[in-house]
């Protein structure tokens, strides 16, 4: 069997994921380029004697070093020279599309074209004269319809064709008219002495980049002669067409191809309005765009935790079962470290987290849908003018959105923007988005507190925590991620039925990569938070005659957490906590929820107290004020994010340093607006 | 070549076929919008222009989205009979 290497390459929304699913199915791997979050997936297939070892590349417009994608998409053409580079246009949208290929051939890469989405090129009227358009480009091109599997044998032969016989050299096809031309020469004649880069970009690539100022390709050590000859190439360029060199070549690459393209590509319908035409004039309206897009968020949230309980509840009875028949049967003694260890470090910790997967899934099954219908990007168009104000982009808003459910997906579909400034503003945001795991602690201290305005506070909680991430928003986009705000730009793409192939890929991959995140560094934190929790042990003989609550109630006392709660106390008794709020805080950053249980031994009612438990509500009447009730939601609102949340930021953003940021700036916040909320309140004596 | 009289993008009307004259808003971005057909000369389609809030052009068949900050930096020609 002959093993060949393929990249598939396209722009944005060209189906290009969509062919690629088609031809290796579920025999996916996902991971990440070296150093950049950006997705780099892989899969084999198999045909005639053949296996290929196809990657999907990033969807890109162009080969320039402006964007990660672009570079990722380009350094891994000249590095890893893929036996054959497949280029993915949108049939419908030829001259566009068009532009990446063209700077494939000038890479002189072993190129074959699919035409994909050619059925609704042909809906559309465009008819093609496939062989002329083929001759005129160089390179061989099939047609294709990636979600209906069809001409997939046709362009795996083409591939294999194109891999023992390269075509001829592609680099200079394109004309760039004699003034340009002119200065490719001079400078390709002082790269004469640059063999190895020669020898990897090809010579008038090379001169190509230089001549575009690609930032790149000039911080790779030239000679002062040939910068200097870049640099009066520039100069002259500029003087003539009063342009940037770089503006002037684009034009000329497009129109090289509109050249090609009326020769061999006909319309026979004039400016159809299509059905996207008619579905934005709805979706995206003035007035109703922004009620329609609620609505169809709130159902989305609906859907995933309407179906999600279920699989939850039996995740949930499987993790107690298991405990419970490890327990049972455990050989040793009912004291044993490792005991405590399997059943309370590990399933605990990591059944916490492994509970959620089923939400994860459904909630990215509905995301993969609004994505790959189209729909996203309009949300992003609605949401825009909103969220200019704080600084950040319409995409942002989606994953804020998110956070209401859980702060890991949320982070995840940070993805989606491509500006990391954004991207790095809305991760360290969005714990403030108050999410479902902070609902038993607003349940238990409503209830105890504020019996007859249980819905007013919780909304009073919820609304602060949009209210601070709007603020810290702007306050980091200011600070540490200032930058010139980046102009949106972005396409509409046309709207389109979602494959249920991809839909379920996507989301079997993103849940894969959360339960590997739940098997790795969750784990080990659970397992250390466990320790803390558990250790040091308490003598036998101060346990003698205690009933097993009171117990539980003086073994974590006597812990490394406990002992951190009671140590704690004196910085935050300024905002009205004391030891036993500080011990459960400290235990809750395993996960939120667990400052519950955590409550439940402090008192003594055992480590199984629900939150609407009555006894526990009657006994912290008994001991804080109302206002302390409200202060500690506030803090459980704003302070660290749980450890998922911290090894999904570490993961996001490739560093512990802004996992870390994360968790002290909003600790640090959390401390100082609950600091101000319980002064000022204790000072006018309000819920005292 | 179009002698009419340059105006900004965030004059155009929806409906308004426009050809790009200049983009004035940085190497990087410059390259970005060529890069998705916005080159010198274009014709392009006002889809939709609020007072506020991003605008959409249609450029060689695709609808793009260009924020309020971006519509001010593009200058266009009104091309008459298109």
């Amino acid at each position: 069997m002959k093993k060949l290497n393929i990249a598939f390459a396209g722009n944005p929304n060209s189906g290009k994921t969509t062919l690629f699913n088609a031809l290796t199915g579920a025999r996916q791997h996902v991971g990440n380029y070296p150093g950049v979050t950006v997705e780099k997936k892989h899969g084999i297939c198999k045909y005639k004697d053949y296996e290929l070892n196809i990657v999907d590349l990033p969807g890109t417009y162009s080969l320039t070093a402006y964007s990660v994608e672009e570079l990722v998409t380009r350094d891994y053409i000249i590095d890893e020279r893929p036996d054959v580079v497949v280029d993915v246009i949108d049939s419908s949208n030829v001259e566009r599309n068009l532009y990446m290929a063209v700077q494939l051939m000038e890479m002189n890469v072993p190129l074959v074209l699919a035409f994909n989405m050619s059925d609704i090129a042909r809906q559309n009227g465009i008819i093609f004269d496939l062989k002329q358009l083929s001759l005129l480009l160089g390179v061989p091109i099939v047609m294709t319809v990636g979600n209906k599997s069809k001409g997939l044998d046709e362009l795996l032969e083409s591939i294999v064709s194109v891999s023992s016989n390269p075509p001829a050299n592609t680099s200079d096809r394109i004309h760039y008219g004699s003034e340009i031309e002119e200065e490719l020469q001079n400078i390709q004649r002082t790269l004469d002495g640059e063999h190895d880069l020669v020898e990897k970009y090809g010579k008038r690539f090379l001169a190509l980049k230089l001549v575009e100022d690609d930032k790149e390709i000039l911080a790779q050590g030239h000679t002062d002669k040939i910068l200097g000859a870049v640099k009066t190439s520039r100069q002259h360029l500029r003087t003539i067409f009063g342009d940037l060199p770089d503006i002037i070549i684009a034009e000329r690459r497009y129109g090289f191809i509109s050249g090609a393209c009326q020769e061999s590509v006909k319309s026979t319908t004039e400016l159809r309005h299509d059905i996207s035409d008619m579905i934005d004039a709805v979706l995206t309206h003035r007035t109703i765009g922004l009620p329609i897009f609620i609505v169809l968020m709130y159902l989305v949230f609906q859907m995933t935790f309407f179906f999600g309980q279920y699989p939850m509840g039996w995740l949930e009875s499987f993790f107690g079962w298991s405990a419970r028949m490890i327990t049972e049967f455990w050989p040793g003694s009912a004291d044993s470290a490792l005991l405590s260890l399997i059943v309370d470090g590990v399933i605990s910790g990591v059944g916490g987290v492994v509970v959620f997967l089923p939400n994860i899934l459904l909630l990215f099954f509905a995301i993969s849908i609004l994505e790959d219908s189209g729909y996203m990007a309009r949300a992003a168009f609605i949401m825009d003018h909103i969220m200019h104000k704080i600084g950040l982009h319409g995409k942002s808003f989606i994953p804020m959105l998110i956070g209401f459910g859980c702060s890991v997906p949320a982070i995840m579909a940070t993805r989606i923007l491509e500006n990391k400034r954004n991207r790095f503003t809305t991760i360290m945001v969005i714990p403030l988005m108050s999410c479902g795991a902070r609902l038993p602690i607003y349940i238990l201290l409503t209830g105890a507190f504020f019996a007859n305005n249980k819905g007013l506070v919780m909304a009073i909680i919820y609304f602060t925590g949009i209210l601070l991430a709007v603020v810290c928003a702007k306050l980091l986009r200011g600070t540490i991620f200032k930058g010139k705000t980046t102009p949106f730009v972005m396409e509409l793409p046309p709207y389109r039925v979602p494959t249920m192939r991809g839909v379920l890929i996507h989301m079997w991959q993103k849940g894969w990569m959360y339960l590997r995140k739940a098997g790795t560094i969750i784990l080990g934190i659970s397992i250390i938070l466990w320790a803390a929790a558990t250790y040091p042990k308490p003598d036998e003989s101060s346990l003698a005659g205690l009933s097993h609550e009171e117990a539980q109630n003086v073994q974590l006392k006597h812990s490394i957490i406990g002992r951190v709660g009671v140590g704690i106390e004196k910085v935050i008794k300024p905002i009205g906590f004391d030891w036993k709020i500080g011990t459960a805080l400290v235990g809750a950053f395993a996960a939120k929820e667990v400052f519950v249980s955590q409550m439940g031994i402090v008192y003594s009612l055992g480590a199984d107290t629900e939150a609407s438990s009555e006894a526990l509500q009657k006994r912290l009447q008994v001991d804080y004020t109302p206002l302390q009730g409200f202060c500690v939601m506030l803090f459980c609102l704003i302070s660290m994010p749980c450890v998922a949340t911290v090894a999904m930021t570490r993961h996001e953003t490739g560093s512990w340093m802004w996992a870390l940021f994360q968790v002290v700036f909003l600790t640090v916040l959390a401390y100082i607006v609950t600091l101000v909320v319980y002064q000022s309140a204790t000072f006018m004596h309000i819920g005292v | 070549m179009n002698n009419e009289i340059e105006m900004s993008l965030s004059e155009a009307i929806a409906g308004q076929k426009v050809s790009l004259a200049s983009i004035d808003a940085g190497q990087e971005l410059n390259s970005r919008l060529a890069a998705m057909g916005m080159v010198p000369n274009v014709i392009m389609t006002i889809v939709s222009n609020a007072s506020s809030g991003p605008l959409v052009v249609n450029v060689k068949g695709s609808k793009i989205v260009l924020g309020r900050g971006m519509v001010g930096r593009i200058m266009v020609r009104n091309v008459n009979n298109g």
